[in-house]
C-alpha cells in the first residue's frame, strides 16, 4: 500500500515535470521548424526568381546585340551594295569572325524575292520568292522580326533575324539564320543540380530549346503551360508525385518564356538536412527531459520514503513515550491505591498487637475488637487484590494485538482507574453505556490508552463539583462504527486553538503537567485503528471529544 | 512522656478510626476526622498540637487544608501523610510549612515518632516566642 502510494506521486510528479519541461521544447522546436522552412522556401524562390531573371537578360542581350548588328549592317549599306554576293560575303564573314552563330544572310527585295543570298544553302534558297510568308508580312509591318525555332533543311534548330531598310519609295529586307545552340547553352546553363530543367516556350507553349528531361525541341513541354506569362513568376507545382519548383520569366523579342524547373526536394536538401539535425536534437532533449525527470522524481520520493519511515519510526518513539507516561502516572495511581489498603492493614494488625499485649486479651470486648480487625484486613486485602489484578490485566494488554473487545467493558475498566483521582479532585465521572454495543474487533491497549488519554484530559480541564460523562453509543444505521463520547463542563477550549489540539507539543496545561502529545499520539492511534477522533468545544461550556471505532479494523 | 493533643485527617473511615484507639491507647489525646473541611471546623473549637493530614482527600484536599490551617493556627504542627508517591506534593507541603512528609504505609512507631518531634518542635518554638516578647517588653 505505501509502494502504491509513492507509485502514484512518483507518476504525478514524473507527469508534471515532463508537461512544464516539455511544452516550452515542444514550441520552441516546432516554432524553429517551421520558422526554418518559411524562411529557407522564401530563399530557394528569390534564388530561382534571381536565375531566371538573370538568364533572360543574358539571352536578350544576345539577342538585342544580333538585331543591332543586322540594323547597323541594313543601315551602313545600300541595297546594291548588298545585292553584290561577293560584298555580301565580305560583310557575313565580318559578322561572323564576331560571333559564329550566323548561319547565313540574304537580302529580300520588297515583293518577297531572295535577291542576294550567302551560305550554306544556295542553290536551295537563291531566288525564292517569301512574298507569302508570315514573317515577310510581318517584318514589312514592324521593321524587325524574330521568327521562332524551326528546323531547316539541315535539321537544325534555328531562328531568323530580319530587318528592314527603306531607300527613297523602295523596301529591302536583311536576313539572317541564327544557330539556336547559343540560346541552348545560355538556357542548359540554369539546368541546377540533378533533375533540374530548363527550357524556352514561345506563345503557343512551343518547346524552343531542348530541355533536359521534359520533351524534345518543337514539341510540347512535359510541364505546366507557362506561354502566357508576362514578367516573372514563381509556382510550385507537382508532376509524378514529384513536387518542382518552376520559376518562368518573359523574353520581350522574340515573345518567348524561360522556364526553369528545380526539383523542390533537391533545391531543399540543405533544409532537410537542417530539419533533420533540429529534430534529432529535439529528439534528445525530450530524452533528456525524461531521464532527468525520471531521476529526479526517484532520488526525490525515495528521499521522501527514508523521511516519512524516519518519521514514522519517531511516531513510534513518541507513541511509546507517551505509553510510558501513562504508565508512570498509572503506577503513582496503583501506589497510592494500594498504600491506602495496606497502611488499614498495618494499623489493623497494630491494634490487635496492641490487644493482645493489653492486660486483658481475653474480655469479651477484646474478642469483638480483634474480629473487627479481621474482618477489615481481610477487606482491605480483597480492596488490594481487585487493583493488582486490574494491574495485571493492563500489562498483559501493552502488546499490539487485535481482539473482540467489549467496549463498554474496556471504557468502564478505564473509568475505574480515573474513578480515584477524578473522586479526589471532587470531580463527578458519570457513565453510560448502550448495551446494543456489539464486540468489536481492534487493539483494546491502544484503544483504552486513547480513552485513557481523553479522559485525563477531561479530569485536568474539570474543576471541583463538575461532571464528566462518558457514554457509548451504537447506530443501526451505520452498523460499522462504535462511539465513545466524553463531555466534560470545563474550562472548554477556544476555536483559535480547537484546530491545534491534535497538534504534536500543543499543550494548554504547564510545562509539568503535559507532554502535548496526549492528543496526538491519540490522533494517531485512531488513524491506525481506522476510526476517527473529533472534537467540539466552547469556550466555558466545556468539551467533547468523540471516538468513532471501526467494528472491523 | 507528655500527653499532647492530635487530629488525624484521613478519608480512609478504617483507618481514623483504628488509629485514634491505638494512639489513646498510647496515652495521647487523638481524636479523628474524614475531611478536610470537618478538619477545619474541629480546629474552630479544639487546639491541637499536631495535625496528621492525608494528602488525598475527596472535596478539600490535603493541601488546601494544610494552607487554611496554617492561615489559621499557625504554630499548629502538621505531618503530611499520602499513599501517592508524588514528590511535588510532597515538596508543596514543606513549602506551606508542613513539619515532614510521610509515605503511607507507615508503622504506628515511627509515626509516634514524627509527632512526638513535631511536638517538641512546638514546644521549643512556643518558648522562643515567649523569649522574644519578654525580651521586647524589657525597657
Amino acid at each position: 500500500m505505501l509502494t502504491r502510494h509513492y507509485q502514484e506521486l512518483r507518476l504525478k510528479m514524473v507527469v508534471t515535470t515532463l508537461c512544464f519541461a516539455l511544452i516550452p521544447l515542444l514550441a520552441l522546436g516546432l516554432t524553429i521548424y517551421y520558422q526554418f522552412t518559411t524562411a529557407y522556401e522564401l530563399r530557394t524562390i528569390e534564388a530561382v526568381r534571381t536565375m531566371v531573371q538573370n538568364r533572360v537578360n543574358s539571352i536578350e542581350l544576345f539577342l538585342d546585340e544580333r538585331i543591332a548588328q543586322l540594323v547597323t549592317v541594313a543601315n551602313t549599306h545600300t541595297c546594291e551594295q548588298l545585292c553584290n554576293e561577293q560584298y555580301l560575303q565580305q560583310v557575313f564573314k565580318i559578322m561572323q569572325h564576331r560571333s559564329k552563330s550566323y548561319i547565313d544572310l540574304g537580302v529580300i527585295d520588297q515583293n518577297g524575292d531572295h535577291i542576294a543570298y550567302t551560305g550554306p544553302h544556295y542553290s536551295e534558297l537563291k531566288g525564292v520568292n517569301y512574298g507569302k510568308e508570315a514573317w515577310f508580312q510581318a517584318v514589312m509591318a514592324s521593321g524587325l522580326y524574330v521568327s521562332d525555332v524551326f528546323l531547316g533543311f539541315r535539321k537544325v534548330p534555328h531562328f531568323i533575324i530580319a530587318v528592314t531598310n527603306h531607300e527613297g519609295n523602295k523596301t529591302w529586307i536583311l536576313r539572317a539564320t541564327i544557330n539556336s545552340d547559343i540560346i541552348d547553352n545560355m538556357v542548359r546553363r540554369a539546368q541546377v543540380g540533378r533533375k533540374g530543367d530548363a527550357f524556352i516556350v514561345n506563345r503557343e507553349n512551343v518547346l524552343q530549346t531542348t530541355p533536359r528531361f521534359n520533351g524534345k525541341v518543337l514539341g510540347k513541354p512535359n510541364a505546366p503551360n507557362f506561354s502566357a506569362v508576362v514578367d516573372t513568376i514563381v509556382e510550385r507545382a507537382e508532376s509524378r508525385g514529384e513536387e518542382s519548383l518552376f520559376a518562368a520569366a518573359s523574353i520581350s523579342n522574340p515573345r518567348w518564356v524561360l522556364v526553369i524547373k528545380e526539383d523542390l526536394r533537391e533545391a531543399m536538401a540543405p533544409l532537410f538536412r537542417a530539419r533533420h539535425v533540429e529534430v534529432m536534437i529535439l529528439l534528445a532533449g525530450v530524452a533528456l527531459v525524461v531521464a532527468g525527470a525520471l531521476i529526479i522524481t526517484r532520488s526525490l520520493t525515495s528521499e521522501l520514503m527514508k523521511v516519512e519511515t524516519e518519521r514514522a519510526k519517531n511516531d513510534e518513539l513518541m507513541v511509546q513515550s507517551a505509553k510510558m507516561a501513562a504508565l508512570g502516572k498509572l503506577a503513582a495511581g496503583v501506589a497510592h491505591e494500594v498504600n491506602n489498603p495496606l497502611q488499614i492493614i498495618s494499623e489493623q494488625a497494630g491494634w490487635m498487637k496492641d490487644i493482645l499485649e493489653s492486660e486483658t486479651p481475653a474480655s469479651q470486648e477484646n474478642q469483638q475488637e480483634l474480629k473487627q480487625c479481621i474482618r477489615k484486613i481481610e477487606r482491605q486485602v480483597d480492596r488490594s487484590r481487585t487493583i493488582t489484578h486490574r494491574l495485571l490485566g493492563f500489562g498483559r494488554r501493552m502488546e499490539p494485538t487485535q481482539e473482540m473487545v467489549d467496549v463498554n467493558g474496556l471504557v468502564a475498566e478505564t473509568v475505574k482507574f480515573l474513578e480515584n483521582e477524578a473522586h479526589h479532585r471532587g470531580i463527578d465521572i458519570q457513565s453510560d453505556f448502550d448495551q446494543n454495543l456489539p464486540k468489536i474487533t481492534t487493539d483494546p491497549s491502544q484503544l483504552q490508552q486513547v480513552v485513557l488519554n481523553v479522559m485525563d484530559n477531561a479530569i485536568d480541564a474539570s474543576g471541583k463539583g463538575d461532571v464528566i460523562k462518558v457514554a457509548t453509543s451504537y447506530n443501526f444505521q451505520d452498523p460499522r462504527v462504535v462511539a465513545v463520547r466524553v463531555s466534560d463542563q470545563g474550562i472548554g477550549i477556544s476555536k483559535d486553538k480547537l484546530s491545534k489540539v491534535f497538534d504534536p507539543f500543543f499543550t494548554t496545561k504547564g510545562s509539568s503537567e503535559g507532554t502535548g502529545l496526549g492528543l496526538s499520539i491519540s490522533y494517531s492511534i485512531m488513524e491506525k485503528l481506522g476510526g476517527r477522533i473529533v472534537v467540539e468545544s466552547e469556550e466555558g461550556t466545556g468539551t467533547t471529544f468523540t471516538l468513532f471505532i471501526p467494528t472491523e479494523s | 512522656m507528655e500527653r499532647f493533643r492530635v487530629l488525624i485527617v484521613d478519608d480512609e473511615v478504617d483507618f481514623t478510626e483504628t488509629i485514634v484507639k491505638r494512639l489513646k491507647g498510647r496515652g495521647l489525646d487523638a481524636d479523628g476526622v474524614n475531611s478536610g473541611e470537618e478538619a477545619l471546623r474541629v480546629m474552630e473549637t479544639e487546639e491541637y498540637d499536631v495535625v496528621v493530614l492525608d494528602v488525598k482527600m475527596p472535596g478539600l484536599d490535603g493541601i488546601e487544608t494544610l494552607r487554611e490551617i496554617k492561615k489559621r493556627k499557625p504554630y499548629t504542627e502538621v505531618i503530611m501523610l499520602t499513599g501517592h508517591g508524588s514528590v511535588e506534593s510532597g515538596i508543596k507541603g514543606l513549602q506551606l510549612g508542613a513539619y515532614n512528609y510521610i509515605m503511607k504505609p507507615v508503622t504506628l512507631d515511627e509515626l509516634m515518632e514524627h509527632m512526638t518531634q513535631a511536638y517538641e518542635r512546638r514546644i521549643i518554638e512556643a518558648q522562643r516566642r515567649e523569649d522574644v516578647k519578654r525580651s521586647e517588653q524589657r525597657p
